[in-house]
């Protein structure tokens, strides 16, 4: 009777241990599958800012490229038309080296032309000049090695062109005078500013001798 | 009798480790989910923050039309203005 009653106690016992058992794992599962709901509403929410600022990009850029494309086709056009085949090839291969065996859009002939000598587009002074800097986009193709600057990005050396005013980005540029009736300014008015004037030009005037002044002719 | 023991020692030995042990892997598994969903909520909110600067497209793409535009002005009057090659 008492191993009866004894079984019966380990059996209540292993019961009592699997079900606290269940009951931790699955309350902290629960907790776990909490935190990971208001996670993903956090994700979904961004997700769909992301979807909503993202919606338009593909139709405006869409549009740029089909405006840039226009703004190609227009120049490649133009350039050939005024260049010809030939010396436009050679134009742009000069300014992107390599760019000849590409060749224009439009224009796919333009990759059978053989690319002419920057010499025989460009002046003898530019390329004198693109040869000594070696900074202008002429000079790509220079034997002496590549540009200095990058020439599809780089504009340090061009604004560096133009007198020091904005180079350096000043945080106070000197501002624009005001002008204007209402301007803070006012500067006193000549009243022989656009009145008629006292004497003639080219004529003589007469000195006290009778005789005409020469020095004084207009 | 000695059936009721040894179902108990099963109980014991074998049923209540494999219960705690599978627990214990959901548990496991559950928690380890909750780091990557707080990356990824981190990440999508740091893309939709780069994705601010998408509608200044809508000013290039003015900018775009307004220097094509000029571009075209000024290939016309190029045209006009410069021999063709041939």
């Amino acid at each position: 009777m008492l191993a009866l009653v004894a079984a019966g106690a380990v059996l209540i016992v292993a019961v009592v241990l699997i079900v606290l058992a269940l009951v931790f794992y699955l309350v902290s599962v629960i907790v776990a599958l909490a935190k990971i709901t208001r996670g993903l509403d956090d994700v979904i929410s961004a997700v769909g800012e992301i979807v909503r600022k993202s919606a338009p990009v593909n139709e405006i850029v869409t549009s740029i490229n089909q405006q840039l494309d226009a703004g190609v086709d227009a120049l490649e056009g133009l350039l050939v038309k005024k260049a010809g085949m030939q010396d436009a090839v050679g134009l742009v291969d000069g300014l992107y080296s390599g760019a000849a065996a590409v060749g224009f859009r439009n224009f796919p002939e333009s990759t059978t032309v053989t690319p002419p000598r920057i010499a025989e587009v460009y002046t003898r002074g530019t390329l004198t000049l693109a040869r000594l800097g070696r900074e202008a986009p002429i000079a790509a193709a220079n034997p002496a090695g590549p540009v200095l600057r990058n020439v599809e990005a780089g504009s340090l050396a061009a604004r560096q062109l133009y007198p020091e005013i904005r180079q350096t980005r000043p945080e106070h540029l000197q501002r624009s005078p005001v002008i204007g009736t209402d301007a803070p300014v006012q500067y006193e008015q000549r009243e022989d500013i656009g009145a008629p004037r006292k004497r003639l030009p080219g004529r003589q005037t007469a000195t006290p001798n009778g005789r005409p002044d020469a020095t004084r002719e207009g | 009798m000695t059936l009721w023991w040894i179902g108990d020692i099963v109980l014991l030995v074998v049923i209540l480790p494999v219960v705690v042990y599978l627990l214990h892997r959901v548990l496991g598994v559950a928690r380890s989910i909750i780091p990557s969903v707080r990356a990824i909520a981190a990440v999508a909110a740091a893309g939709s923050k780069d994705l601010d600067g998408a509608a200044l497209l809508l000013t290039t793409r003015d900018q775009a039309t307004e220097t094509i535009a000029g571009v075209a002005d000024y290939g016309g009057s190029l045209d006009v203005i410069l021999d063709d090659a041939a």
